[in-house]
C-alpha cells in the first residue's frame, strides 16, 4: 500500500456528539437499529443467564471481584508502581500517561521511531477512549482495527455501539455492501461475488486482515487485566486477531487504563471465570494470551515481540477515584452484561451515549471521565429508568443506579468535584436543558407516557439508598411529598410483563 | 513534575493511605468454590472432553500405543502435506505420519509458516470445567505463531495428568513468566448478527486428542 492511500479508515471528522435526547431520538425511530438491537441484547442476556446459572457460587465470586477491585482501588499507587517494576523486570518500558493528548504522543512517537507508517489494533476501548486512531493519522500513520466488528465499524466510516459486539447495529447486508465497497481501498478487496453469508464476510475479513497481520512491524493492544505481582498482561478474545497482534509484530505497544491492574495472578482465578459468562455468555472466550514483558528469554527466541511498552492511561480515571460514590465505576471489567439487560439502551443503541461507553456504564463513566460540562454529558446521568437490572447482572456489583442519581444531583445541584487533580465546585446547572431533555428523551424512549413515572416509583424504593427527596427531574415531585410506600407492580415485572408481549409480535417477523 | 508523579499525587489525594490506628483493612472473602461439583479423575476427563466438544472441538481418545497411528490418520484426513513440530515433540508422535516435518526456527516468518497446513503440539494442561487447553511455549508446544497461523491445530492432552477441574486448579500450576495461550475451542466471531462462525484468525480446526489408558 502507498502513502497516497493515507486519507485512512479512521473515524470520518463528525460534528460533535448531540445530547443523549436528542441521539436516542434519532434512534428510536429506526426500526432496522431497534429490530437488530433486540435481537442481540435478548439473545446475548438469555444466553448469559444460563452460563452464570451454572455456577453455584456465582455471588461469592461477584463479591470477591468487587473486593479485589475496591482493594486496588484504595492502593493504586502502591500496585501501578509494582506493576511497573514487573513489567520492567521482565524487558518491558513503562510509560505513563496523565490525559489522550499525551498518550497519543507518546504512542505516535514509538511507531515512528519504528521507522513502520502502519499499526494492526486489537480492539482496545482505551485507545478509542483518547482518539488514537485519528492521532495516528495526523501523524501519517495507518492503524487498522482487526477485530472483526472493529473492521467494519471503520470501514464503514462509523462508530462502535456496543462493547462486545460493536457493528452490532449493522446487519449482514449492510456489512456486505461496506466489505464490498470500502475493503479495496485498504488492502486486499472483498471478492466480485461477495454475498452475505456470515461465513463469507468472515472469511472476506480473513484474506483481507492476513495480509495486514503478517506484514506488520507494529501492534497497538489494550488489555483486560494487568498482574502488579508478576507483570503479567492480560487480553480476552475470540477470533485470533488479538494473538495475531500479541505475537507477530516486532513492536507491541498497549495502552491500558490504571484501573485495570490487580494485585496478583492468583486473582485471575475470579475474573477468568466472571468475564467470559457475563460478557459472551461462554464458559471461556476462545483465546485468552497473557505475556509478562519479553518473556524468559527477554525476546531473543523470537516467541512474541522484541520491544514491549506499556502507556498507562489516567485520563480523568484519578478524579473518578476522587469521588466515593463515582468511583466504583473504575471496578467494570468492560463485559457488557448492564447493556444487554438495559431497557433503555435497547430503544436508543450504543451511539446515542456520545462516548466509546454506551449503555448503564457510559451514562456514569463518561460523565466522570470527562466531567459533566457538556451537554452530553450532562444529559447521560439521566438516560436510565433506574430500574436496577444493570446492577443486578454487573460481575463486579457495580451500583450503576446508585451512582446515576449521584450524578444527577451533582448536575442538578452543583458540589465539589475533581478535575484535572484538582478540586473544584460545579455550579447548580439550573434550567438547564439537561433535566428537561432529559425528560423528553425517557418519555420518547419508553413511548408510554407512564413509564418514567414508573422508573421513578421504582428508584424511591433503590435498594440501601432511601433518598428523602430524588434529585433531578424527580425533585419537584418529590418536593411535596414524601417518597412512597413500594408499588404494587414494580418497574421491572411491569416492564417484563410488558416485554413478554412484545417478544410475540416482534420476533414473529424476524428471521434468524 | 513528570506525569508518573503527577498521576500518583492524584491517587494518594483521591485515596489516601489510612493513618497509623486505623482498622486493619478487611481481607478478600475468597469463600468461592475451588471446584464445581465432586468428580473421579475419569469423569473429569469425560467434562473436558464434553466442553470441547460443545465449542465445536473434534475430542479424539487413544493409548500410547495407538497415538501414532491416530496423529497419521487426522493428518491424513485432512490432506495435510506438511506438518509443524515443535522442538520437543516426542518423535514417536508423528512417526507413522506421512506429511513433511517442518520444524519451527526462531528465524522462520510468519508468512513462511502460512503455508504449512497442519499443527501437532502437546500443552501445558488442560481445564475441564472451562473446555479450555493452555499451551505455555514448552518443549513440546513451541512458539505461539505455530498454533496460530497453521488453519488446522492438533492437540495432545495426557489424561489424567495434565487434566485440572478447574480455573482456580490451574493457574498455581501455571508459570507467569512463560507466555501462556489459553484456548477453548477454534477460533470464533459472532459479530454478524450474533451468528457464530468459526475460524476468524486463528485455526478453523482444533482437533484435541486425550491421550491415556483408555
Ligand atoms: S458495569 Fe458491570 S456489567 Fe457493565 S460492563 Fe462494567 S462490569 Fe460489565
Amino acid at each position: 500500500m502507498t502513502r497516497t492511500h493515507l486519507g485512512m479508515p479512521g473515524f470520518p471528522a463528525v460534528p460533535p456528539f448531540p445530547a443523549f435526547p436528542l441521539a436516542a431520538h434519532e434512534a428510536v425511530g429506526d426500526p432496522v437499529l431497534r429490530a437488530n438491537l433486540r435481537h442481540a441484547t435478548h439473545t446475548i442476556r438469555d444466553k448469559r443467564a444460563r452460563a452464570v446459572a451454572e455456577l453455584a457460587d456465582w455471588d461469592a465470586l461477584r463479591t470477591a471481584g468487587k473486593e479485589i477491585k475496591d482493594h486496588t482501588l484504595r492502593h493504586l499507587d502502591r500496585y501501578l508502581l509494582e506493576l511497573e517494576a514487573s513489567v520492567t523486570a521482565a524487558g518491558g518500558t513503562v510509560h505513563w500517561a496523565a490525559d489522550a493528548a499525551e498518550a497519543n504522543r507518546i504512542v505516535t512517537e514509538l511507531v515512528l521511531a519504528t521507522g513502520e507508517r502502519e499499526v494492526v489494533k486489537v480492539k482496545s476501548m482505551a485507545t478509542q477512549e483518547i482518539g488514537l486512531n485519528e492521532a495516528l493519522e495526523a501523524a501519517g500513520i495507518a492503524a487498522y482495527e482487526t477485530d472483526l466488528a472493529e473492521l467494519i465499524v471503520q470501514l464503514g466510516h462509523d462508530r462502535p455501539s456496543h462493547i462486545l459486539v460493536p457493528a452490532i447495529h449493522r446487519n449482514r447486508a449492510e456489512i456486505r455492501d461496506i466489505f464490498a465497497s470500502e475493503m479495496g481501498s485498504w488492502g486486499r478487496p472483498a471478492p466480485d461475488d461477495l454475498g452475505d453469508d456470515p461465513r463469507e464476510l468472515a472469511e472476506a475479513a480473513r484474506l483481507h486482515l492476513r495480509e495486514k497481520f503478517l506484514r506488520a512491524k507494529v501492534a497497538v493492544s489494550g488489555a483486560n487485566f494487568m498482574v502488579a505481582e508478576t507483570g503479567t498482561l492480560v487480553v480476552l478474545e475470540s477470533e485470533g486477531n488479538g494473538r495475531m497482534c500479541l505475537t507477530l509484530p516486532e513492536t507491541l505497544i498497549s495502552v491500558v487504563g490504571i484501573e485495570k491492574v490487580i494485585p496478583s495472578f492468583r486473582d485471575l482465578e475470579v475474573f477468568l471465570q466472571t468475564l467470559p459468562r457475563s460478557s459472551t455468555a461462554e464458559r471461556m472466550n476462545p483465546y485468552t494470551t497473557m505475556w509478562t514483558g519479553l518473556g524468559p528469554s527477554q525476546g531473543a527466541d523470537g516467541d512474541g515481540p522484541a520491544a514491549f511498552h506499556l502507556v498507562l492511561l489516567d485520563n480523568g480515571r484519578t478524579d473518578t477515584l476522587a469521588d466515593e460514590v463515582g468511583r466504583q465505576a473504575l471496578r467494570c471489567i468492560r463485559c457488557s452484561a448492564c447493556l444487554n439487560v438495559c431497557p433503555v439502551y435497547e430503544r436508543a443503541g450504543g451511539h446515542a451515549y456520545g462516548s466509546v461507553y454506551p449503555g448503564p456504564i457510559g451514562a456514569i463513566l463518561s460523565p466522570q471521565l470527562r466531567g459533566t460540562g457538556s451537554e452530553i454529558d450532562a444529559s447521560l446521568p439521566y438516560a436510565s429508568t433506574l430500574c436496577g437490572a444493570c446492577y443486578e447482572v454487573c460481575p463486579v456489583a457495580i451500583d450503576i443506579p446508585e451512582v446515576l442519581v449521584h450524578l444527577r444531583e451533582r448536575v442538578a445541584q452543583g458540589g465539589p468535584v475533581t478535575r484535572d487533580g484538582i478540586r473544584v465546585r460545579i455550579r447548580p446547572a439550573h434550567g438547564h436543558a439537561a433535566e428537561r431533555a432529559a425528560m423528553r428523551a425517557a418519555r420518547l424512549l419508553l413511548d408510554r407516557p407512564g413509564a418514567l413515572r414508573a422508573g421513578e416509583r421504582l428508584l424511591s424504593r433503590a435498594r440501601r439508598l432511601r433518598p428523602r427527596r430524588l434529585p433531578g427531574p424527580g425533585r419537584a415531585w418529590t418536593d411535596s411529598r414524601e417518597l412512597p410506600e413500594l408499588p404494587a407492580q414494580p418497574f421491572r415485572d411491569w416492564w417484563a410483563a410488558r416485554e413478554r408481549g412484545r417478544d410475540h409480535e416482534q420476533d414473529g417477523g424476524r428471521q434468524s | 513534575m513528570s506525569s508518573k508523579d503527577r498521576i500518583l499525587a492524584r491517587i494518594r489525594r483521591a485515596v489516601p493511605e489510612p493513618g497509623p490506628g486505623s482498622a486493619p483493612e478487611p481481607a478478600i472473602s475468597r469463600d468461592y468454590l475451588p471446584v464445581h461439583g465432586t468428580r473421579a479423575p475419569a469423569e473429569t476427563v469425560d467434562l473436558l472432553a464434553a466442553n470441547l466438544t460443545e465449542y465445536r472441538a473434534k475430542v479424539h481418545r487413544v493409548d500410547e500405543g495407538g497415538l501414532a497411528m491416530l496423529l497419521m490418520r487426522l493428518l491424513a484426513e485432512r490432506g495435510a502435506r506438511t506438518v509443524l513440530v515443535p522442538p520437543g515433540l516426542p518423535p514417536y508422535w508423528l512417526s507413522a505420519a506421512d506429511p513433511t516435518r517442518i520444524h519451527d526456527r526462531a528465524a522462520s516468518t510468519a508468512r513462511e509458516l502460512e503455508g504449512v497446513d497442519s499443527v501437532v503440539t502437546g500443552c501445558a494442561l488442560a481445564i475441564a470445567e472451562t473446555g479450555t487447553i493452555v499451551l505455555d511455549g514448552g518443549p513440546d508446544q513451541g512458539r505461539r505463531r505455530i498454533t496460530l497461523i497453521p488453519d488446522h491445530h492438533i492437540c495432545v492432552v495426557r489424561v489424567p495428568g495434565q487434566v485440572v477441574d478447574s480455573v482456580p486448579q490451574a493457574l498455581p500450576r501455571l508459570d507467569p513468566s512463560r507466555p501462556l495461550t489459553w484456548i477453548s475451542g477454534p477460533s470464533a466471531t459472532s459479530d454478524i448478527e450474533l451468528d457464530r462462525v468459526e475460524g476468524v484468525h486463528g485455526p478453523r480446526t482444533l482437533e484435541v486428542v486425550l491421550l491415556g489408558a483408555q
